[in-house]
């Protein structure tokens, strides 16, 4: 059980007491030690990293490879050089597009995606399929967010790549990654896995999933802007060329050309975001104290709570699985005659934070036909009474709308 | 204006009866315009005659209340006027929306200036402005098709 009234202390912006923060899935808030971290960062030991000729800049080296190490212990990556720093998972899924689709992909090869993707994980395959002459093949769900035999057959010979969500950010469906891996593998393709939805809110193993690419962004998991991760499994990145290039990221430069600094640096070009990685770090470090099992058992309640509540509503349509424990905190909707933008300002009115639109995820929509869906998306430190109290207002939105 | 009562004394009633919804028998200008961060579109029509007057005007589309209660009320403030007239009621309401209308201009913009507080959430101006876009679109460019 998460004692929810202690951990809200932990988040100096949920202590106004009246705002209930539902968009969890957009990004999430941050506890003061997370704060603090990237604080005392810069207080203590800001220098330029890895050019350690002085105290400061070993310090700083010292820090943001310490947050690479946590990282890469947290994701269950075999080593450290595993891990390559981004500003977020768009950043991430663009280098492996860049750099192993351009090196891998060929005229009439596969490309495997889910249609519950992020446009983070559709566009990249676009455009590396654009370049390479390449196809993207879709695979559908079931009305739970399951893919029939049928569907998953569709990873065959001429499949190069599978990349799939984790965890869809509209259905919140948990997808099954491990049996995605293992068929992407029997076909002689590589997998990638957008982590920006799953990292946040269950135990990643990326060496029991068996993915050869995993990314995230720190922003929805407690840690600040601007700091994501690739997992990449190391003979994959080795082989790699360079994605941006620039300092840090070369070995030896002549007039004519350059040689690349081994993993994970080759993949580092410019100053890195050391003060964020620290973020992360101590963002990693405080879910963890939580545990994942109590943040799933959380938000599982939550979810459960509140789908239980709108299914009594006779007005309100729900998407995704029916089963609450497979939503990942994420409760997407519809209210009959209003337009999502019109319910996200109601419920703002009454202090309530929830997304409305396309959740970037336009192919999904197109398949679930609507146009735009509202979303209500929880975390560890949401609470029944702010479910509650949603549930309520959303029982008044029809009315201020004009029913 | 608080929201709510915003959507109860104005936008409600505009969305679900909009006066101006459905096709002119025969129009002259026909637009469409797009909000594509929201998907919210709007086909606007207008008569205009000899005299550049708007004779008649209406809108189709699809989107949330406040892009299809400021269409409808776009267009009960421009029938009847003048194209120039009209154009001139859009850059009242986008000054009104960037916050440097004047006095004078918010005068002129009658029930449309209910909207301003609306205009002014930056995720919601975009609604508030589709119609009047897509009119200054129209008329500046002559848009007919």
């Amino acid at each position: 059980m998460i004692d929810t009234s202690a951990v809200r202390r932990d988040f100096p912006i949920l202590g106004d007491g009246q705002t209930i923060y539902f968009d969890n899935a957009a990004t999430s808030q941050r506890p003061a030690s997370v704060l603090r971290a990237v604080e005392a960062f810069y207080r203590e030991t800001n220098a330029n990293p890895l050019r350690g000729l002085y105290r400061w800049s070993v310090g700083a080296t010292e820090a943001y490879e310490a947050a690479r190490h946590k990282v890469a212990r947290f994701l269950g990556a075999q080593e450290d050089c595993e891990i390559v720093f981004t500003r977020n998972a768009t950043e991430a899924m663009n280098l492996v597009s860049y750099s192993w689709g351009g090196a891998n992909l060929r005229a009439g090869d596969e490309i495997v995606l889910t249609v519950m993707e992020h446009h983070s994980n559709i566009i990249p395959w676009q455009q590396a399929a654009k370049r390479a002459g390449a196809r993207l093949v879709w695979l559908e769900p079931d009305a739970e967010g399951c893919f029939s035999e049928e569907e998953l057959a569709k990873i065959g010979p001429k499949t190069k790549l599978v990349a799939v969500t984790m965890v869809s950010n509209v259905l919140g469906v948990t997808n099954p990654i491990r049996e995605l891996a293992a068929r992407a593998h029997a076909v002689g393709a590589v997998i990638a896995v957008d982590g920006a939805q799953s990292t946040p809110h269950q135990r990643i193993d990326v060496t029991a999933l068996g993915v050869d690419f995993y990314v995230f962004s720190g922003h929805k998991m407690l840690a600040p802007f601007g700091i994501g991760a690739l997992y990449g499994r190391k003979a994959l990145l080795d082989a790699m060329p360079p994605f941006l290039t620039g300092g840090e990221m070369i070995e030896l430069v002549t007039r004519e050309d350059a040689t690349w600094a081994p993993l994970p640096a080759k993949f580092e070009a410019g100053t890195v975001n050391a003060g964020d990685a620290v973020g992360l770090g101590a963002a990693i470090d405080y879910l963890e104290t939580i545990g994942f099992d109590a943040i799933e058992e959380h938000e599982n309640r939550l979810a459960a709570l509140a789908m239980e509540g709108m299914r009594k509503m006779p007005h309100v349509t729900l998407y995704g699985p029916t089963d609450p424990a497979r939503h990942s905190g994420i409760v997407t909707f519809n209210i009959e005659g209003c337009h999502p933008h019109d319910v996200a300002s109601v419920l703002d009115s009454e202090h309530i934070c929830i997304r409305a639109g396309h959740h970037c995820a336009q192919p999904l929509m197109k398949f679930l036909g609507v146009g735009s869906t509202a979303r209500a998306s929880m975390y560890f430190y949401n609470t029944e009474d702010e479910v509650a109290r949603f549930l309520d207002a959303l029982g008044h939105v029809r009315g201020w709308l004009g029913y | 204006m608080d929201l709510k009562a915003l959507y109860r004394e104005i936008v409600n009633e505009h969305n679900l009866h909009p006066g101006h919804k459905g096709d002119l028998p025969a129009p002259t200008h026909i637009r469409q315009g797009v909000n594509p961060t929201c998907g919210d579109d709007i086909n606007l029509q207008l008569e205009v005659d000899e005299n550049g007057v708007i004779t008649a005007a209406s809108f189709n589309g699809s989107g949330c209340a406040i892009s299809q209660a400021s269409a409808d009320i776009m267009i009960d403030l421009i029938e009847g006027r003048t194209k120039e007239e009209a154009l001139a009621l859009a850059d009242a309401f986008l000054a009104m929306v960037r916050g440097t209308a004047t006095d004078e201009q918010r005068e002129l913009l009658d029930e449309a200036a209910a909207l301003e507080d609306v205009a002014h959430m930056p995720a919601r101006a975009k609604c508030a402005t589709l119609g009047w876009h897509t009119l200054e679109k129209v008329l500046r460019e002559e848009g007919e098709e």
